[in-house]
Formats: structure tokens, C-alpha cells, sequence
């Protein structure tokens, strides 16, 4: 296990490597750059952004500027961003708990809402209750999340005022307390709720499906032929099978944490990576958009890592030696 | 024979399936009984009923579509049939067992040999977890797994075949039950296997002193294993005797074509011999007359219109066919007046 493991970050670099060459020619293929971005050309000499160009190595040729970042990088030295006007690190570093923050909830709602409905509705399928869970996923996979963003800050925010609209904390609160932190959590609850949506609708399907489809297996008819009680057999016989799919899908969604979600973030101005990332485009700060696209590379194959070894943990078929 | 030594007795049982509304009859009238320690074997083609009548016993039913439409499954004098989930419960694994055809998919996949072995033990007794598992591993060695302490950690996918059914046969032994339903417990494990599983079978029915209800399409088997032997034929009893009288004085045209169709080493023939047709599908099952009117080679216009009934032509041997007079509906009730 811990060879295979081993194996497995090797593998990684070469890919990373890969990942970041083509971010980095992406990044410089956005047309415009950072300069012209934040200089007002008609209001600047053209001779001093030719020089500020050549001071900040942008004229030099593509391979020359790769070589530049990625021997940066190897320091922990991502580069620095123009329009926040500090280090990559600190302008990601700021964001990311928010994020987490985020992203954590999210799937913690996700993991125990679809358990628990998933479970249900397996157990009883074809039932009232089975069909009003089923009909809340269908509502739940068919809005999209913007729509269902609007509308949740629109009903809880603006109209019940449970929960606030905007930002990641309230103002005036001191670092720190108890009351900081809970309104960091109400802060991220409503933008969590609708994050987990699409995912809470599949996992339940997901789980439902299988329980129906496992229940129909010969090992439940020979625990029911050795006198086991329903109970037993629909929560150690068939739920150990049935959590395999969702248990391996929690990998991949490990790498979705420190990704975050750009959409809903940018729609509840949420403070997170997803919202940096599209406001990084928009202003053609490239150090701070190749951060951010190799970190999520790195957060995806770490996840697909995570979610081959859950698989080998979880079900014995796939120990992996 | 007195009724104490009845150990089961299935009277006028009709299990049907409800398939778009109409319930098809997958076991349509069957009677028969098991004796305490004996062998009964039931024997007849694919699609015969021999499965359904076992699930019906047990309970295992597909739960969506499945039931039992009439008759009586006694058990010990006691009616089976109206029993809950959970008085079931108290009697499946303990006073019955049952193995299954498919040793590859019956044991759970995902839980150890030993969490299966002692779940059986955990169900019926009430004796600690570590006894549990010493009875598990004794249960295993009992049935010829002499690794029985590291097969306990291993998965079912470890083991092969023969030894999957060779848990599943220690599973069933484990609270000594009254009876075991062995539904074609070798169908599915190579020839030399066969053997070893049947011996064992044989040896523990001894042993333990339990009655075996085994279901099979392979007569070499029931000259090898039973007391008496059942014949079914689309969903009914077409005879039922002992062993012998069924190998040398077969009565049903339906038992004498099973027997003709086993190839004997001493003729030498070019095509083996067959039943013509197949079962009638639960849908297309004869209204009315013998259900095995269209592949016997004895039927006569008669048989199309008369439903046979299982009348017995001497004591002990009892036949579905109208060319024995017993099993004519009209003198059949002649007799009873």
C-alpha cells in the first residue's frame, strides 16, 4: 500500500510538470497583460511601459519566463500579484480558508443528507416517502446552481433574513471570538446548502440505486435464510456494499475542496478561490490565475489518489498489495 | 408410518408469481411429506417448480411479486405459512437451513467468512462472541476447511468454489436444524467436487441426524442420496415413491423419459436421449388435462381434456396420470364417497 502510494506521487510529478507548461502557455496567451491592465495607455509615455515591460522580464521569450516561474516555484515563490499587490502565496492564502470553510460544509450537508435519504428511500423504494425524496432530487439536479443561488438569497436573505447575502463575515466582529466564528459558519451555510445541491441530489440516487439493486442479490437471501432481521441485513449486509460508490466519489471530492465553487462564490461575492480566480482573469493577473489552475491540478490528483486508495480500504476485492 | 416421525408437510401448496396483474402459478397443488433423518429428493427439469416450492418454505420469495396463494407448509405439526418476518426469523438458520445453487454470489462479498459463520450462531443462541467464533472455526473444520483459522479473516473471493459451498454448508449445519433444502448445492462446482460436497452432505445428514430435502436434476445423485424421491413437472407433483420403486418401477411417462434420457455405459447410441419440447412457461400452462400432454409419448386425446390428480396405485407410490386409474378425477372421488 504505502509502495503503491509511493508509486502513485512519482507518477505526479511528471504530470504536474506537463499541467504547468500548459497553464503557463495559456496564461500568456490571454491577450493583454498586467500592464495593460492597470496603465492607462493614453495617459503614459509608450517608452515607459516598453521599460516597465523589460523590468518585469515580459518581453523575454516564452521558455526564458517558464524557466523564471518554475525555478520560483520550486522556492514556494509563486510570483507576485499586480493588482493585489502582494505575494501569490499571501493573496491565495487569505482566500483559502474561506474556502474550506466553504467547501467542508458543503460536503459535509451532502455526505449526511444523502446518506440518510439515500437510505431511506433504498430501503422503502415505491413508497411516499421514496417519491417525495426523488422528487426533491429531480428539483434539486434540474435548477441550475446560479438560478437556485438568486433565488436562495433572494427567499432566505433578503425576504426571511435568515442568513446574510453577501461576504464571508459580518462587520465589526473581533477575530478570534465566539461570535466570529459564527458568523463565519452563517456566512457560508446558504452558499454551502447550494453548492451541495446537484452533488446531495446524485449521492442519494446513487445510494438509493444501489441499496435497491443490492437488495436483490443472493447473499440477502442467504443472511435472510440464516435468520437475520431486516435491520441487520439492510444496515451491515447490503449498506457495506452499497457505500463502496459513494465512499471512492468522497476522493474525488477532496480535490473539489480547495477548487471551491467559481459560481457560486462569484454570485454570493464570497471571498474564496473560485471568486479570486475569476476576478484574476478578468484583470489579467496571470500569476495569481496559474496558482490557482496548477493548485487545483495538484488538488485533483491528489483526490483521484485519495479516492484509489479509499477504494482499496473499503472494499476488500481491490486491496491494493 | 405414525405422525410424529412427519417432520414436514406441505398440503395443497400454490405459490404464484403477480406478473401485470394476473398471478401465474409457479407451484400449483403440491403435497408431499419429510420425514424425520430422511432424504427427500425432488427432482424434474429446469423451471419446474423445485426452487420456488424451497423458497416458499423458507419464506425467501421474491418479496415484490411472490406469495403463497393457499395450502399449508406444516412444520412440527405447526402451520408455517401465516408466520411474520420475525417469527420467521426464529426458525430460518436454526430449525431450517437451506443452501443454495450459486456458491460464488450467495456469501456477501464485502464481510468476512467469520463475520458470516458467526452471524448464524449471533442470531439464534445467546452465547458470547469469543464462544461464537470457536464454534465458527470448529463448525469449519467439521465440514473440511483445515485453515479454519485464517479463512475466518479472508473474503469469500479468497476461497474457491467448493469451499465457498463448504461455508455455506457449515453456515447451515451451524444450529443443527431439523432440516436442510439443499437447492442443487453442486450445479454450479466442477465434477470432482460434486462428489466431496455430496459425501459431505451425506455424512453430516448423519451425524447431526437431520432430515435433507435436496433438489437436483441429477438422477446419478438421487440413486446416490435419497430415501424417497418427488418428481415434479411444471409446478406439480407427477410422482412421488422411494427411491427404488422410482428407478425400477417408474410409473409417470414423465419419470420414465427423466431415466431414459441418462445414457448407459453398456448401449452404445449415437444421439443421447431427450425429452421432446420444454417446460410450459408459467404463462402458456394447459387450463385443463395433463401439463405434460404435449412431450409424452403415451398421451392419448383424453389426456388434453381430463386433469389428472396424484392418486396412489399402492402404498407409498403415487402417480399423476390417467393411465392409472387412481388418478382419474371421477373414480378418484368414486373411492373417497
Amino acid at each position: 500500500m504505502l509502495l503503491y502510494t509511493l508509486r502513485r506521487i512519482v507518477i505526479m510529478i511528471p504530470i504536474l510538470i506537463m499541467i504547468s507548461i500548459v497553464v503557463f502557455a495559456l496564461a500568456l496567451a490571454m491577450p493583454g497583460d498586467a500592464l495593460s491592465g492597470q496603465i492607462d495607455p493614453s495617459n503614459t509615455k509608450p517608452e515607459y511601459i516598453e521599460e516597465m515591460r523589460e523590468q518585469l522580464g515580459l518581453n523575454d521569450p516564452v521558455h526564458v519566463q517558464y524557466g523564471r516561474w518554475a525555478a520560483g516555484i520550486l522556492q514556494w515563490d509563486f510570483g507576485r500579484s499586480f493588482v493585489h499587490r502582494m505575494d501569490v502565496t499571501e493573496a491565495i492564502g487569505q482566500r483559502l480558508p474561506n474556502t474550506i470553510l466553504l467547501s467542508v460544509l458543503s460536503l459535509l450537508l451532502t455526505y449526511v443528507l444523502a446518506f440518510f435519504m439515500g437510505r431511506y428511500a433504498g430501503r422503502h423504494p415505491y413508497t411516499i416517502g421514496d417519491y417525495g425524496i426523488q422528487g426533491l432530487n429531480y428539483l434539486m439536479l434540474a435548477i441550475p446552481s446560479f438560478v437556485a443561488a438568486i433565488f436562495a438569497i433572494f427567499f432566505f436573505s433578503f425576504q426571511l433574513g435568515w442568513f446574510p447575502a453577501t461576504g464571508s463575515i459580518g462587520s465589526g466582529v473581533t477575530p478570534g471570538t465566539m461570535e466570529y466564528y459564527l458568523s463565519k459558519l452563517k456566512h457560508a451555510a446558504l452558499p454551502a446548502i447550494v453548492l451541495g445541491m446537484l452533488t446531495t441530489a446524485s449521492y442519494t440516487q446513487f445510494l438509493r440505486n444501489d441499496i435497491i439493486e443490492n437488495a436483490q442479490k443472493d447473499y440477502v437471501r442467504t443472511a435472510r435464510a440464516k435468520g437475520t432481521p431486516e435491520n441487520k441485513i439492510y444496515n451491515k449486509h447490503i449498506l457495506r456494499n452499497s457505500i463502496i460508490p459513494i465512499v471512492t466519489l468522497f476522493g474525488f471530492d477532496i480535490g473539489s475542496i480547495i477548487g471551491g465553487a467559481v459560481i457560486i462564490e462569484t454570485v454570493f461575492t464570497y471571498p474564496g478561490i473560485g471568486e479570486l480566480l475569476i476576478t484574476s482573469i478578468g484583470r489579467r493577473d496571470s500569476a495569481v490565475v496559474i496558482a490557482i489552475t496548477l493548485m487545483l491540478s495538484v488538488a485533483t490528483l491528489v483526490g483521484n489518489l485519495i479516492a484509489d486508495l479509499l477504494y482499496g480500504v473499503i472494499d476488500p476485492r481491490i486491496r491494493v498489495e | 408410518m405414525s405422525n410424529n416421525d412427519k417432520l414436514l408437510e406441505i398440503k395443497n401448496l400454490h405459490t404464484g408469481f403477480d406478473i401485470g396483474g394476473k398471478t401465474y402459478y409457479a407451484v400449483k397443488d403440491v403435497s408431499f411429506d419429510v420425514n424425520k433423518k430422511e432424504v427427500v429428493c425432488i427432482v424434474g427439469e429446469s423451471g419446474c417448480g423445485k426452487s420456488v416450492m424451497s423458497l416458499s418454505i423458507m419464506d425467501l420469495l421474491p418479496k415484490h411479486n411472490g406469495k403463497i396463494d393457499k395450502g399449508q407448509i406444516l412444520f412440527q405439526g405447526k402451520d408455517i405459512v401465516p408466520l411474520t418476518t420475525n417469527e420467521m426469523n426464529n426458525i430460518r438458520g436454526k430449525d431450517i437451513s437451506m443452501i443454495f445453487q450459486e456458491p460464488m454470489t450467495a456469501l456477501n462479498p464485502v464481510l468476512t467468512i467469520g463475520f458470516q459463520m458467526d452471524e448464524v450462531l449471533l442470531n439464534h443462541t445467546r452465547i458470547s462472541k469469543e464462544e461464537v467464533r470457536k464454534k465458527s472455526i470448529s463448525l469449519l473444520k467439521q465440514v473440511g476447511i483445515s485453515r479454519a483459522e485464517q479463512i475466518v479473516h479472508e473474503f469469500p473471493h479468497q476461497l474457491s468454489g467448493g469451499m465457498r459451498q463448504r461455508v455455506m454448508i457449515a453456515m447451515a449445519i451451524a444450529c443443527q436444524p431439523q432440516l436442510l433444502i439443499a437447492d442443487e448445492p453442486t450445479t454450479a462446482l466442477d465434477v470432482t467436487v460434486q462428489a466431496q460436497i455430496l459425501e459431505l452432505i451425506k455424512q453430516i445428514q448423519e451425524e447431526v441426524g437431520m432430515a435433507v430435502m435436496l433438489i437436483t436434476h441429477d438422477l446419478g445423485v438421487v440413486a446416490e442420496m435419497a430415501d424417497r424421491v418427488v418428481v415434479m413437472y411444471a409446478g406439480q407433483v407427477v410422482e412421488q415413491s422411494d427411491v427404488d420403486r422410482i428407478f425400477y418401477d417408474p410409473k409417470h411417462p414423465y419419470t420414465k423419459a427423466l431415466l431414459g434420457s441418462i445414457p448407459r455405459l453398456e448401449e452404445k447410441i449415437e444421439v443421447l436421449n431427450t425429452i421432446k419440447g420444454i417446460v410450459p412457461s408459467l404463462k402458456n400452462m394447459p387450463e385443463t388435462g395433463c401439463r405434460f400432454a404435449d412431450r409424452c409419448p403415451e398421451a392419448m386425446p383424453e389426456c388434453r381434456t381430463i386433469t389428472p390428480e396424484l392418486g396412489e396405485t399402492e402404498k407409498g407410490h403415487a402417480v399423476r396420470c390417467i393411465l392409472y386409474d387412481t388418478s382419474r378425477p371421477a373414480e378418484k372421488a368414486e373411492v373417497q364417497s
